[in-house]
């Protein structure tokens, strides 16, 4: 039975995986089975049988936890000694923490913002065109790429040379420097500028899922808005700034939310491209260092909390827009 | 208000401030369908329009080809000139192509990642399977069946949603440790680092939202299908499978889409919860990027096969992902 737990060769990884979900199916057939005797039984006994395991899951894997991580991080870095809110403290006070909290706001700030407003004018400059759908596929790719192979991508693209005769750039964004007469640059060490080259990978990546929500909406801005407006005699970027945005404005706040938390949370860019060195650390990848680098648990513990913490505001914002557009509706 | 087609009601909040009532009259006895084919036509030709929109999806597009292109060059080719420098090449037929960089991400004693690439399969599959399923049934029992403190319950599970997995990590992965005792004596070897806590963490990760978008998929399911099966003598078991599951196929291919390139291609939980022996790609690549970030031509190779799954997957099914991306962004 050891292969199943430790599987060696490639039959026995593809063996377990069978293994796994044949038992996964055998109990969620065995619980569908008994909630469904045909004898009268309770309907919170059938209650739990659907929603039980859901609960106990996510009560076991996403709650209890969570609990565990704020507890600890009270704690001191072995998580035995009691020290307050002394994690807390040292990072709002550490200066190196302190950047580290300032480089998450930019990324929080400009990854959203920028991404929402070429997603935007993408999706209103391709939208009912003739090549609407290649168009949006180029730009929606990136979206089924995982951050970090677009980290590799884009580390290829800004790979530096130094710039002495005889060796050429092969960085393409090196190059077009080369090419309009500025000496190459290192892209991901020049502070605070290399932040600001990771952020565009992220840019890069989102951009699609903001077109693609975006341009849904605005398809489903109704015929007679559009066309009153145009008999009115609006055109062009007066259409756009009356028109468009004001009947999107829900749409725009659910993506601007969403890819504000996916950047909050998302570490991976970091790690790959920098590994938060050169001044590019941020909270999400600070966590993962510290719980499992530096083993400081009671930090980690507090940075995810930090993280969890600045989620919320994002959320309240997004629901109390929603609340709001479903009464003016 | 000119006004001109009839029965177009004209919407008093979206009229804009200014106006002009000296539409030509030759524009009022267009039909709706011309004046979109004018609008169309008159923003296709619009030349600085066009102009940044193909600028824009050049630019979004060609990272990916220098990747694409430049895993297929000699590796000396690579450390000598850019990526660009073969569009020439390819014209008069000098440009030199080669797999030798496949072969050695593949197959080389360094990378081997044809045996990472097993470890992503084996994780994704019941990383994708287990979760829609738990979740469908508790979508089910949420939307269908009374039991007391369910609305409460529908709420947290949703509200769950928007805890970052991070703040779960250390706790789950040193209950896996301690578990290893147990297992020990039973199996002979630990749980940690296999497949199976990796498939239990991305299924736990994965629920409050599928459980959120599934139920609002089920809820649009009319109510009288459902108290028809009912009065026939169906119980909930029998609905489930016979009415509802049939009507939400397309919502759980757009959910398993969704899941399916987030367990693909997450690192975190596969960095956290998984031995070297079963680390999946992302890992895998990650690692390699760190420590030979130099080797463009393993590099590139390497981060080319892990992403090419997703990739057709996602141009295959691109419409299904779309709608549940548009169902969860929507009403999530």
């Amino acid at each position: 039975m050891t292969w199943l737990l430790a599987p060696d060769t490639t039959g026995e990884k593809l063996a377990a995986m069978v293994v796994a979900v044949l038992l996964f199916v055998v109990v969620m057939g065995v619980i569908l089975y008994a909630v469904d005797r045909p004898k009268r039984i309770p309907s919170w006994v059938v209650a739990v049988g659907f929603v039980g395991p859901v609960l106990a899951m996510i009560a076991y894997g996403l709650l209890r936890p969570g609990l565990i991580t704020l507890w600890d991080s009270f704690f001191h870095r072995n998580t035995t000694e009691f020290v307050g809110l002394d994690n807390y403290v040292r990072m709002l006070t550490d200066g190196a923490f302190q950047k580290v909290l300032v480089v998450t706001a930019a990324w929080v700030i400009l990854a959203p913002l920028l991404s929402t407003v070429i997603g935007l004018v993408y999706a209103v400059l391709v939208d009912r065109t003739r090549f609407e759908r290649l168009a949006k596929t180029l730009v929606f790719v990136p979206m089924a790429i995982s951050m970090v192979g677009a980290s590799i991508i884009w580390g290829f693209v800004y790979e530096f040379r130094p710039d002495q005769p005889g060796v050429s750039q092969i960085g393409l964004l090196n190059q077009v420097l080369v090419w309009l007469g500025i000496p190459p640059q290192q892209f991901l060490i020049g502070q605070p500028w290399n932040t600001g080259f990771l952020i565009l990978v992220m840019i890069w990546i989102q951009t699609g899922f903001a077109m693609t929500v975006l341009s849904a909406a605005i398809k489903a801005i109704p015929d007679d808005i559009t066309e009153a407006a145009r008999l009115d005699g609006l055109h062009g970027l007066g259409m756009f700034r009356y028109i468009t945005v004001p009947s999107i404005r829900p749409a725009l706040v659910v993506v601007l939310t969403t890819i504000a938390m996916t950047t909050l949370k998302a570490f991976d860019i970091v790690r790959t491209m920098t590994g938060g060195q050169f001044g590019t650390q941020i909270v999400a990848n600070e966590f993962y260092t510290q719980a499992f680098r530096q083993n400081n648990q009671g930090l980690a513990a507090a940075f995810a909390v930090v993280l969890f913490i600045l989620v919320i505001p994002i959320v309240a914002y997004n629901v109390r827009q929603m609340r709001k557009s479903e009464e003016i509706r | 208000m000119t006004t001109s087609t009839p029965g177009v009601p004209t919407p008093g909040t979206a009229s804009p401030a200014h106006r002009d009532d000296d539409e030509p009259a030759a524009a009022r006895k267009l039909s709706r369908l011309e004046k979109r084919a004018i609008a169309t036509k008159g923003r296709l030709s619009s030349p600085w329009a066009s102009l940044v929109a193909i600028v824009l999806a050049i630019l979004w597009t060609i990272p990916s080809i220098g990747l694409l292109v430049t895993s297929f060059r000699p590796e000396l080719d690579i450390r000598r000139s850019g990526w660009w420098t073969v569009i020439p090449g390819i014209f008069s037929g000098d440009a030199e192509f080669t797999f030798d960089n496949y072969d050695q991400a593949l197959y080389g004693s360094g990378a081997n990642l044809s045996e990472v690439f097993v470890n992503t399969i084996v994780i994704t599959l019941p990383a994708v399977l287990i979760p829609i399923t738990v979740a469908l049934l508790a979508a089910y029992g949420f939307a269908w069946i009374e039991f007391p403190g369910r609305n409460l319950l529908f709420v947290a599970v949703f509200a769950l949603q928007v805890v970052p997995i991070q703040v779960a990590l250390v706790p789950l992965l040193s209950d896996y440790v301690q578990a290893n005792g147990f297992f020990n004596a039973v199996f002979g070897v630990g749980i940690s680092g296999t497949f199976w806590t990796v498939w239990l963490s991305h299924s736990i990760f994965a629920l409050p939202l599928a459980t959120f978008l599934l139920h609002n998929f089920m809820k649009d399911v009319p109510r009288s299908l459902v108290e028809a099966a009912r009065v026939d003598g169906a119980g909930h078991v029998k609905i489930f499978f016979r009415v509802l599951f049939p009507l939400l196929v397309p919502a759980i291919a757009a959910f398993g889409i969704f899941q399916f390139l987030w367990v693909w291609n997450d690192l975190l939980v596969g960095l956290t919860f998984t031995d070297p022996a079963y680390r999946p790609l992302t890992v895998a690549v990650a690692e390699m990027a760190g420590s030979r970030g130099g080797d463009w031509h393993i590099l590139t190779a390497g981060a080319f096969i892990s992403m090419i799954v997703p990739l057709v997957v996602f141009l295959l099914l691109q419409r299904y992902f779309v709608r549940g991306m548009l169902a969860g962004a929507v009403k999530g």
